[in-house]
């Protein structure tokens, strides 16, 4: 095995772990805008789209490329709108007759 | 070590040799992301905080995307045709997108994100299959072993979360049936399927390097999506989503092998540690196993077992104002939204009636049963869309010791969840955890009908002295109640 795949290997069960621990302490509250918030973060593939349609030369490449930047556009661009447009209204106090802190604690 | 680790964050770009000073500097950008997403993440354990890790994770992606396109345009390797490419079909995903997201109705959102989810196990899988393209059409080289076990897994997982996402997001949508789909035949399509898909796989570890075979693994893995999630029920689409978010993640993880990429290898496992966990919580709190689920076979034939020896007792009808009179004249209200709220959209008209009985001096808030709504803590957002604050919002176990000292608990469209059955054994639902209603001094349920729940079985609280049921849609009923007590207390 190469050090630089054992390296990968390495990075990729770390991050598992840490995805783990720094997710399970999360109120099931936020459970919805946080599967819309992971969901935009693997809209990353938009990096893996952007450096394989940079290499692309051919019209199958071309093809590929056009389809790989699009879907992944569409997934980070709207996984972010649509988790910020969510996590707003958490942050918005109630209009009328309240005394709560808007830091959530009662 | 540390070199050989920075060079590989990069390598996608340099090629796999050293690093040039743009190199390391976009290998930097790319931990820092990283970072910016595990930060991100770790603020969302607050309600208080969330949008800010959000938009710390949005700052991440941008600087990613940023340095990739700095690290191309020094590259220069890229064609016209390759930007006019890329640009346009960033341009449209991105517009199409947004749009979406600004307009979709909350109640809908499992199903978008689905449909993103959709498109993201997409791109990973589309990447691979470039990649692959390129490295053997065109640069006529063969694939090391690590090229070809990433690239199988990618193209796999992505395919499979493609389409099987596409038919989640259609079953939520209403597009396609929210039973559960079966056909004769389904087992050995699906036995073939792994055979194709394997023999597919086989082939390119075997060294071929043929696309054919790469094609038959897309193929394969494209339609086992479908006959994976067709016969899964509407009601446990949740748990699905939430489980093809997961394989998503690891589709890009794998992605990242290919391209040897850590930024998308870190990301994605983030993505598939978080959406494991979540379909974890949710299966538990639905007393089933992840396996069950997607084995299907719930409520299949076996409804007849959860009967309890006192069902058909008696059921007390109230009107509008009976509820009104109750719920004007409590001390204490907790109302316990579910399922049946989200289908209706009440949850503008339970806001309505919740801040009605405030304003008359009644403690309300709202318990939440971990799965209620469609989607885990779905029920939560609706609520912060109808501007319910979210310090009045109990989860479970806050709720339940609550019950007893309350003077009416208010069921809207939840059934199972509240079904004290779930306490005794022998029952489908035996184990569940369920909110404690019927330990409230008065039980009022908003319900259509006696219709049965998801589990197919009888809600044993229905029939209990206590409780009063009003038979309306949650919408009109919520609204006729709300009627009722204005005309009570003369506002």
């Amino acid at each position: 095995m190469s050090t630089g795949l054992l390296t990968d290997i390495s990075v990729f069960i770390l991050a598992l772990l840490v995805g783990f621990e720094v997710i399970s302490k999360v109120p099931a509250t936020l459970h919805t805008p946080l599967m819309s918030a992971s969901n935009a973060i693997h809209g990353v593939v938009i990096v893996g789209a952007m450096v394989t349609g940079a290499e692309a030369h051919s019209t199958a490449g071309y093809i590929l490329a056009f389809v790989a930047s699009a879907f992944a556009a569409m997934n980070v661009v709207g996984g972010y709108s649509v988790t910020d447009r969510m996590l707003q209204m958490f942050r918005k106090r109630p209009g009328a007759g309240t005394d709560r802190r808007p830091d959530g604690k009662a | 070590m540390y070199t050989t680790g920075a060079a590989h964050l990069s390598a996608a770009v340099t090629g796999g040799a050293s690093l040039g000073t743009v190199g390391t500097i976009v290998a930097l950008i790319y931990l820092v992301s990283a970072a910016a997403f595990v930060i991100g993440l770790h603020l969302m354990n607050s309600p208080a905080t969330a949008r800010r890790g959000n938009q710390l994770s949005a700052a991440g992606m941008i600087l990613a995307v940023a340095a990739t396109l700095a690290k191309i345009v020094d590259d220069g390797s890229i064609t016209g045709v390759g930007w006019a490419v890329m640009g346009s079909g960033a341009l449209i995903g991105a517009v199409a997108g947004q749009r979406m997201a600004r307009r979709v109705q909350m109640t809908a959102i499992p199903q978008l994100v689905s449909l993103f989810n959709a498109v993201g196990g997409g791109a990973a899988a589309v990447l691979a299959v470039s990649s692959f393209v390129r490295l053997t059409e065109v640069d006529h080289r063969s694939l090391s072993g690590r090229d070809e076990v990433s690239t199988v897994l990618d193209v796999i997982i992505g395919a499979v979360t493609f389409s099987g996402s596409l038919i989640a997001a259609g079953k939520l949508q209403g597009w396609i049936s929210g039973s559960p789909v079966t056909f004769r035949g389904a087992r050995a399509l699906n036995v073939g399927l792994g055979l194709a898909a394997l023999g597919g796989a086989a082939a390119l570890l075997a060294g071929t390097d043929s696309l054919a075979a790469l094609i038959v693994v897309v193929i394969a893995a494209l339609v086992f999506g479908i006959t994976m999630v067709l016969p899964i029920g509407g009601a446990d689409m949740p748990v699905v989503i939430s489980l093809l978010n997961s394989f998503t993640g690891l589709a890009v993880a794998m992605a990242g092998f290919v391209i040897d990429n850590s930024g998308l290898i870190i990301a994605g496992a983030l993505v598939g540690a978080s959406g494991a966990i979540l379909t974890k919580l949710m299966a538990d709190a639905m007393n089933r196993s992840i396996g069950n689920i997607i084995l299907g076979g719930f409520g299949t034939g076996d409804s007849a077992a959860g009967f309890a020896p006192d069902a058909g007792g008696s059921i007390t009808r109230l009107s509008a104002e009976d509820a009104a009179i109750q719920l004007a004249y409590a001390e204490k209200v907790i109302i316990v939204p579910g399922y049946g709220l989200a289908a209706a959209q009440a949850q503008h008209e339970l806001r309505a009636l919740g801040d009605l009985l405030e304003g008359q001096g009644v403690t309300v808030s709202y318990a939440i049963h971990p799965v209620a709504g469609r989607m885990p803590g779905h029920m939560n957002v609706l609520l912060a869309e109808a501007n319910v604050p979210y310090t009045e919002l109990k989860e479970m176990d806050e709720a339940n010791p609550e019950f007893p000292t309350t003077d009416v608990a208010l069921v809207v469209g939840a059934n199972d969840v509240t079904n004290p059955a779930a306490r005794r054994a022998d029952t489908p639902i035996s184990g569940m955890p369920i909110l404690d209603v019927d330990r409230a001094r008065r039980v009022i349920v908003i319900k259509r009908s006696m219709g049965h729940g998801y589990a197919g079985i009888d809600n044993e609280l229905y029939t209990l002295d206590n409780t009063g049921m009003f038979f309306a849609d949650a919408k009109a009923g919520l609204a006729e109640i709300a009627a009722a007590v204005k005309a009570l207390v003369g506002v």
